[in-house]
């Protein structure tokens, strides 16, 4: 026969907990009364800390800011099917992750409120924010390469967007992944936009997770609103990448609910009337609802956990907002020793700040 | 000690390193079956197989990208870009990455990764293999620039790049590649990054060069009679070697910069100016570029025109000297 086909490939939604709060059995993953009670503590807590972030920016007290609303669940979902020692690489929105993978608040706020110092305190293997789009991606696979070439059991995460899908790191990093099997686990969560383009704008592809398909390995799409199906399809993606089995594009599909950032007016390019039809997919209120079917949460229950994440979060920015970069780390961390080039310009600054304080 | 041209002495470099610290490992475009358009590679794969000398797929940012992942995971990538006019794709991830981890991160990560490529003129190639690009590369902070001259320089530079705990662009002239021979020791030598070398003592005039050009001055110096010329090899480019060049101006209070890079804000607009914040009263003529011109390097009929030769060199000293 001269023509037959060749290729057949097929891509898999998850989807577990329904926006009523319905879960699927069949599916549902073993999870215990205090795992459950982390998830819902820490969608909330990234919740409030994003709220705060927002308004502190208003206040002009931060930097420009990516909100995460909307997205708790892919984040968290995510985060908590991971082992400390893996790789976690971020864009810029995944604050509900670094939260969860207990990067302390205080430092997410010092970094968004201008100083790179806080990076010097991270826990190792949660890199830096990146906020060129995509670029990040390869170094998750670097990362991930590495492990594989030192003998590690050691996967690497990366977050990125719908956005980056378009860029050539992404195709780059998924190529490199495929052809070296490196045990990676990408996670596009694809919130509808990147700024004002949507979605269906970005790419003729009928999913995002099919793209891994031309890579040679699997792509699955999610739920990304609901935080049991984003758990089993990370867990299952990072078992499989660290028994040999390569990587896995998890596409998690959800909806940025607030702007890109606080510099961003959504109403110029999306209707309220969809970003209300996406407020009742909400990721937080799924989970409550399955919570309190379950016998864990409850109004006291609510309250508790909510002036308790509203303490940490005060306790963190009032840290962060006394928080001083010394102005020699603008010179010292530019290669491992100071060129004499730089102790120049280093010592002409300080010279002029003494004039400066001396009038 | 045998006698190697820069190929083989570069080729010495990578066994060597690779041979003393497993945590080194080569990656690019066809460097290992084929070891390397140029040959510089060979025989390391045989030698250490395919998980440290890797075929890459045809991507330079993805090559780059992937090195800066596993340099910050504690391997120590020593990646090939084919052609000098293919690395334009590596800039994002060295500037906005590679160079910037160790600040951004505060010295939790570091990225310690060598990027070599050939470069320049002078060898007959097509469009984009003929270029001389450092300058782009110069301008981005904590990314260190080497360009070596000769074999021995280059085994030496190589193997402090690779040991260098920051990231190193390392250019090969690959005019330079096959043209001369000399004796390169076997073994553990490094020549320091950030010093430059004096290659003529003289009092008159200071010529200041890298790479390809170096070769290009030494010819030139042969054609001028009278005139005692001090030729500096800069060696690196970032960080400079701005004593050398200093100390040489206060003496001769004449100066030649003679580079393959276009002019425009190439580093002989930043020597000059570094010469005048600190030798400016010791000048008794204005300092001379000669340098490729502003314009793309063109296909071979018109490239000789292009190109400094030791004939505009020696001008340009005797202009100067004369002043």
């Amino acid at each position: 026969m001269p023509r037959q086909k060749i290729l057949d490939m097929s891509v898999d939604w998850l989807s577990i907990l329904d926006p009523e709060g319905n879960v699927d059995i069949t599916l549902e993953p073993a999870l215990d009364t205090e795992t459950l009670d982390k998830f819902y503590r820490t969608m909330v807590l990234t919740r409030l800390f994003d709220e705060k972030a927002v308004k502190l920016q208003r206040q002009g007290r931060m930097l420009t800011y990516g909100s995460c609303l909307g997205q708790e669940a892919s984040q968290i979902g995510s985060a908590f099917a991971m082992k400390p020692e893996d790789w976690f690489f971020p864009a810029f929105r995944e604050h509900g992750v670094q939260i969860a993978r207990g990067i302390p608040m205080k430092l997410l706020y010092i970094y968004w409120m201008g100083s790179e110092d806080a990076n010097m305190k991270i826990p190792l293997k949660n890199f830096p924010v990146a906020i060129p789009v995509s670029t990040q991606i390869l170094h998750a696979v670097g990362a991930a390469w590495a492990s594989k070439l030192q003998k590690q059991n050691i996967a690497s995460v990366v977050y990125f967007g719908d956005g980056a899908t378009s860029e050539g790191d992404f195709h780059e990093g998924m190529n490199f992944a495929g052809v070296f099997k490196t045990p990676t686990v990408f996670i596009c969560q694809n919130n509808q936009y990147a700024i004002s383009l949507p979605r269906e704008k970005q790419t003729a592809s009928k999913t995002l997770a099919q793209k891994a398909l031309a890579y040679g390995f699997e792509g699955i799409q999610v739920d990304g609103n609901d935080v049991l199906a984003v758990y089993s399809a990370t867990k299952a993606a990072l078992e499989k990448a660290k028994s040999g089995g390569g990587p896995t594009l998890i596409e998690c599909f959800t909806y940025r609910l607030g702007a890109h950032t606080t510099s961003d007016d959504p109403s110029r390019y999306r209707k309220k009337d969809e970003e209300e039809e996406w407020r009742k997919k909400d990721p937080v209120k799924r989970l409550r609802i399955y919570l309190e079917k379950k016998g864990i949460w409850s109004k006291n229950y609510e309250e508790k956990i909510i002036k308790e994440a509203s303490e940490e979060i005060e306790k963190a920015v009032e840290e962060a907002e006394a928080y001083n970069p010394d102005v020699s780390n603008m010179f010292k961390y530019v290669f491992a020793e100071m060129t004499s080039n730089l102790k120049e310009q280093m010592d002409e600054l300080s010279g002029f700040m003494a004039k400066k304080k001396g009038g | 000690m045998p006698k190697l041209n820069m190929v083989q002495a570069i080729n010495l470099a990578l066994h060597e390193e690779m041979e003393k610290d497993p945590a080194v490992l080569a990656m690019g475009e066809d460097i290992g079956v084929d070891g390397g358009v140029f040959r510089v590679t060979e025989g390391l794969l045989d030698k250490f197989g395919s998980e440290r000398v890797i075929d890459t797929p045809l991507a330079e940012s993805g090559i780059v990208g992937c090195a800066i992942g596993m340099a910050v995971s504690g391997l120590k990538p020593v990646v090939e870009i084919q052609f000098e006019g293919f690395s334009y794709m590596t800039i994002d991830q060295l500037a906005a990455h590679a160079s910037r981890i160790r600040y951004r991160s505060r010295g939790m990560y570091h990225c310690q990764m060598v990027i070599r490529s050939p470069y320049g003129g002078g060898v007959k190639a097509l469009e984009h293999h003929s270029e001389a690009v450092a300058t782009f590369f110069i301008h981005i902070p904590g990314l260190k620039v080497v360009i070596p001259s000769n074999p021995y320089d280059a085994k030496g530079l190589l193997i402090s790049s690779i040991r260098d705990p920051d990231p190193v662009f390392f250019f090969e002239p690959k005019k330079l590649y096959r043209a001369f021979k000399e004796e390169v020791p076997e073994g553990d030598y490094t020549v320091p990054l950030g010093t430059g070398k004096k290659l003529t003592q003289g009092d008159d005039v200071t010529v200041i060069s890298w790479g390809a050009m170096v070769m290009v001055c030494q010819e030139a110096i042969k054609k001028v009679t009278n005139i005692g010329v001090e030729l500096i090899d800069l060696r690196t480019l970032s960080p400079l070697d701005e004593k050398i060049i200093i100390d040489s101006v206060r003496k001769t209070g004449r100066c030649v910069i003679v580079h393959e890079e276009p002019r425009t804000l190439g580093l002989g607009a930043e020597i000059i100016a570094r010469i005048n914040e600190k030798a400016f009263l010791y000048l008794e003529a204005p300092i001379k570029r000669v340098t490729g011109y502003d314009v793309p390097v063109p296909l071979p009929k018109l490239e000789d025109l292009y190109l400094p030769d030791p004939e505009k060199v020696a001008r340009a000293i005797v202009e100067t000297a004369s002043f």
